[in-house]
């Protein structure tokens, strides 16, 4: 599956973008488009569900690295963002303080990159009462920009690094909030497109090799970008290199990434002075209890 | 890959390689048993006996082996649950040699001898069970599964197969010892099988073990854990 497909299945058929999506998932696996669409609603659901119940909470993560900042930026409220951006980066943080303390998460398109999905998605539900059935062709698309890089290069952090988490992650919500904000398929494609070339090379380096630093808070920051992204498109700046070759990008430059910085806890972030004490000290306690 | 797995699967956190996948193999263990065993000992190797703890995989493997799904909330209490529902159990680390980084050993026991079960976890919450009771198998636990220990003599194969009422999806046969003339036979199958053919081929002369496992992406039947 290419973005390019999709966009040109669309044209041929008159089909809107999402709907052409579920047609090339029917010629490509056979699955059929209803039961695509129905299941991809449950999942939807879960998301919006979880974001409610976990948002603004304290959490007690595993390792005790993380699991208060929802909290800390909820209570803060609006700085320098819009109520808007506030919203997706609390929901963003939420979600993934509650997947470092063994909650229930939609792994859309990781488990380690499930924040920056419901950012959006619940921030469109939440501050733009966007009804579900609204948000529902977003996801759909969403899972289609995932499925293209999924196909075309990777998912996992372990093969291609934090880009290929993060980085997806951001493409898919960018893409979504483009789409669902009114923007054509050109737009869809540069939103995705410029998010994801914001974030090329981000390696996957996680203290200890746990799903909490940095990814928590690398979840929070790539919502901001994937809104930031989606505004650019949605003004009419496109991006130079199409969605389909910064996918392509990504896989090479994903092969080039040396095993330590694809999560190994070998490299970066995770052998810094800081890191190996905090290792320390949470293995310490481990040991304790 | 598809649009669904993509935009999924639902799962209790952090990891879907240390934990869901672990969630999945300890099920596996519930599901080949038929039951939550009394007790349960896992080794674990390399990056799981390494990251255990930090990563909830002792957890998961727990709440499997009672038989828990992917999404139930139970799992994080797991330990708890188990000690009231008298199950004991252990962890601890062990070298199992060339096998995939994230592989547990799990000794799972209903009455004295234990079932040793081998499984790897390798990635996106995709698991292979690779060794049962000291015969390597490769199992993805995705299709009804039926692991038969049988004699290893002319027609054993064709007697078994007359018996299976469902069609088969995958099939393979190994020799585990040719003087005691004992052979492996594992059938995934695309639908469950009748009682009535299970029946039938347990009662086959040349069947001296087998077991029964239904798939991992069966619907949870049960209350599993408490936290749904």
């Amino acid at each position: 599956m290419t973005f390019n497909g999709i966009k040109q299945m669309a044209s041929e058929t008159k089909l809107p973008l999402h709907e052409a999506a579920l047609v090339a998932e029917l010629s490509e696996t056979g699955n059929n488009p209803e039961e695509t669409r129905a299941q991809l609603g449950e999942f939807l659901r879960v998301i919006l569900e979880e974001s409610e119940k976990q948002y603004g909470k304290v959490q007690e993560t595993l390792t005790g690295l993380t699991g208060t900042n929802a909290k800390k930026v909820y209570d803060r409220g609006v700085l320098y963002h819009s109520p808007f951006t506030h919203v997706a980066i609390v929901a963003s943080l939420s979600i993934c303080e509650s997947n470092a303390s063994m909650g229930r998460v939609v792994a859309c398109p990781t488990a380690g990159a499930s924040g920056v999905i419901p950012g959006v998605f619940y921030a469109l539900a939440k501050e733009n009462e966007i009804p579900f059935d609204h948000l529902l062709p977003g996801y759909i698309l969403a899972s289609a920009i995932g499925n293209v890089i999924a196909t075309k290069a990777t998912l996992a952090g372990a093969a291609g690094g934090c880009q290929a988490e993060i980085g997806s992650a951001a493409a898919m919500a960018a893409g979504a909030l483009a789409y669902l904000s009114g923007g054509d398929a050109e737009m869809v494609d540069s939103a995705a497109a410029l998010v994801l070339k914001s974030l090329l090379g981000l390696v996957c380096d996680p203290v200890g090799g746990f799903v909490e630093v940095p990814c928590v808070k690398r979840n929070a920051i790539a919502v901001t970008a994937a809104i930031s992204a989606a505004e650019l498109a949605l003004s009419g700046v496109s991006s130079v290199i199409p969605f389909d070759e910064t996918v392509d990008a990504m896989r090479r430059i994903g092969r080039t990434l040396p095993m330590e910085l694809r999560e190994t806890g070998l490299g970066g972030l995770a052998t810094t002075p800081t890191a190996k004490k905090a290792v320390d000290r949470i293995l310490t306690r481990f040991q304790k209890s | 890959m598809s649009l669904l797995d993509v935009g999924g699967p639902v799962m209790i956190g952090p990891s879907s390689s240390h934990t869901l996948g672990a969630l999945r193999i300890g099920r596996f263990g519930n599901y080949f048993l038929g039951k939550t065993p009394d007790k349960a000992e896992f080794f674990l190797h390399q990056s799981f006996g390494q990251t255990y703890m930090g990563h909830g995989t002792d957890r998961a493997l727990l709440g499997g082996v009672m038989g828990f799904g992917d999404a139930d909330r139970a799992v994080k209490n797991a330990f708890a649950l188990a000690l009231s529902r008298g199950l004991d159990f252990s962890f601890q680390q062990e070298d199992l040699g060339e096998v995939h980084p994230n592989t547990v050993k799990m000794l799972l026991y209903d009455g004295a001898m234990p079932q040793e079960i081998w499984a790897s976890s390798v990635g996106a919450g995709m698991i292979r069970i690779i060794k049962i009771n000291g015969v390597d198998c490769d199992l993805s636990g995705a299709y009804p599964t039926l692991i038969l220990v049988n004699k290893d003599t002319p027609r054993a194969l064709g007697m078994i197969l007359e018996k299976i009422d469902a069609n088969v999806a995958n099939l393979y046969l190994r020799r585990i010892n040719k003087l005691l003339a004992k052979a492996l036979t594992i059938v995934e199958l695309d639908s469950d099988l009748t009682l009535r053919s299970l029946l039938e081929i347990k009662s086959l002369s040349v069947i001296q073990e087998a077991y029964y496992v239904k798939s991992l992406s069966a619907p949870i039947q049960g209350k599993g854990g408490e936290g749904r």
